[in-house]
């Protein structure tokens, strides 16, 4: 949605876009197989400054995420106080969590829930399965499986029709999903990544985002710039 | 290039120390393909043996659909495997999307067409008079079946480890009715699409280097029964 724009108004910049998740994408940064990322997992991505691999790291938007699952609720999630809550709740029912399981922003953000939970490492099946797969695909299984599980709202929303999950928990500070620009230390063309992230912090760019939600789907999901209270360590 | 040098590396580590992880996906794909093989060629089989035997009106219809069948996209028939076993699918209520079991379906429904084109071009190549001699020799007809099928094992026995091939190195149906779920329903090929989209080459280079040898074991195989035990022979009399 971005890049066009971007695209036509930068005419001397090719932009190869490579959808992976963020995970993946700092990996790819950290061989240099890659000029600008755009992630959202904040612990890696300090880590992926500290180890001086990017140049520059720029807050572009936020979104959230928010916690699904069965309709009947078995683990009476929709009284949870906060995520941590939800999932010990998930735990104590004996429920079924479907974790991203593929080193994802949204699988990251997880395995931080999980700790502030009170689980060092995630529980083990059958509490919680790890797909290994994007968060459509993950969805999917949360449904037919009837389990519970972390989605970004982007996604939940443009799933939620045909799935047979309702949105139970949403609102916790520990939920927002800040994404960054990051350029590449040592990149092949560091020109164009600055040009790039400039773009993506921009004014032009901020309304492309705000207005981005409500087109899709009537619900605004993403806002620009830093999350108020500068979410993550 | 230091990349892939350092994956292989790391990748021979894995298979020597008997990585845990990359047992544990190998076993769980040989027993899939293995219980699908089994599952494919005793549908496969006995198509292949029917329409190799006998000549009808229709029948060229149906052979043409078996090698149809050779042609089958993996995706399409976990699209459909997918939507029999989901939970608003007719056979919903098994409970067994997203599980071994799931995958044995779909791989079978894979494996069976290839089964039975491959076994049914061997049964045909074997010529009619053998079965004739064998009732005429007072043979029961059953037993005359099986003196055909006998005469066309290599070809059938070509069709199984051709099938296992098939199957075994197939990414698309396991990923999509099995859901690639850690330590339940993670194959060979599943993994080393994950690990590779994780930045784990290592552990996808192991799992790649071992499904490579399956496929050469395979190939080997293949060779050798086309290649006949006569050319074989023949071979060694050169050789002499």
């Amino acid at each position: 949605m971005l890049l066009p724009a971007f695209s036509a108004a930068h005419d001397g910049v090719h932009v190869r876009l490579i959808a992976v998740g963020s995970g993946q994408a700092m990996a790819l940064g950290r061989r240099r197989d890659a000029d600008v990322l755009l992630v959202h997992a904040p612990e890696a991505e300090h880590a992926f400054m500290a180890g001086g691999h990017g140049r520059a790291r720029l807050p572009v938007m936020y979104g959230d995420y928010v916690i699904v699952g069965p309709t009947a609720d078995p683990a009476v999630v929709n009284r949870a106080a906060d995520a941590a809550d939800a999932l010990r709740r998930i735990v104590l029912a004996n429920a079924l969590f479907v974790s991203r399981g593929d080193d994802s922003g949204t699988h990251h953000r997880e395995l931080e829930l999980w700790r502030a939970a009170g689980w060092p490492d995630p529980p083990a099946p059958p509490n919680r399965i790890e797909a290994g797969q994007g968060m459509g695909e993950t969805l999917m299984m949360a449904s037919e499986r009837e389990g519970y599980t972390l989605t970004d709202r982007a996604t939940w929303l443009a799933l939620a029709d045909v799935l047979s999950l309702t949105l139970l928990l949403d609102g916790d500070a520990r939920l927002t999903n800040p994404y960054s620009v990051i350029t590449v230390a040592g990149a092949a063309n560091e020109a164009g990544a600055d040009l790039l992230a400039a773009w993506l912090t921009s004014d032009e760019a901020a309304r492309l985002i705000v207005g981005f939600g409500s087109e899709a789907s009537g619900h605004r999901v993403f806002t620009a710039g830093a999350p108020p209270a500068a979410a993550g360590p | 290039m230091t990349l892939l040098a350092e994956s292989a590396g790391a990748a021979l580590r894995l298979l020597l120390e008997g990585n845990r992880y990359v047992l544990e996906t190998v076993l769980l794909s040989l027993r899939v393909s293995g219980l699908a093989l089994l599952l494919g060629t005793a549908i496969g089989l006995p198509v292949g043996a029917a329409l190799g035997m006998t000549r009808f009106r229709g029948r060229s219809l149906l052979v043409a659909l078996v090698h149809t069948g050779f042609a089958l996209p993996p995706v399409v028939v976990g699209l459909f495997v997918y939507m029999m076993l989901s939970r608003s699918g007719p056979a919903g209520s098994l409970e067994i999307l997203f599980t071994p079991a799931a995958m044995v379906i779909a791989q079978a429904i894979l494996a069976a067409p290839y089964i039975a084109g491959i076994s049914l071009a061997a049964i045909q190549a074997v010529p009619v008079e053998v079965r004739l001699q064998a009732l005429a020799l007072g043979a029961s007809p059953a037993r005359a079946v099986f003196t055909h099928l006998r005469e066309a094992r290599l070809g059938i026995g070509a069709a199984v480890v051709g099938g296992f091939g098939a199957v075994i190195s197939e990414v698309g149906a396991v990923m999509m009715v099995g859901g690639n779920i850690a330590g339940e329903t993670r194959v060979m090929t599943t993994a080393i699409m994950l690990e590779t989209r994780r930045g784990n080459f290592a552990t996808a280079m192991a799992l790649g280097i071992i499904l490579l040898l399956l496929a050469f074991l395979v190939n080997a195989i293949l060779t050798a029964a086309q290649q006949g035990r006569g050319a074989v022979a023949a071979a060694g009399r050169r050789a002499w």
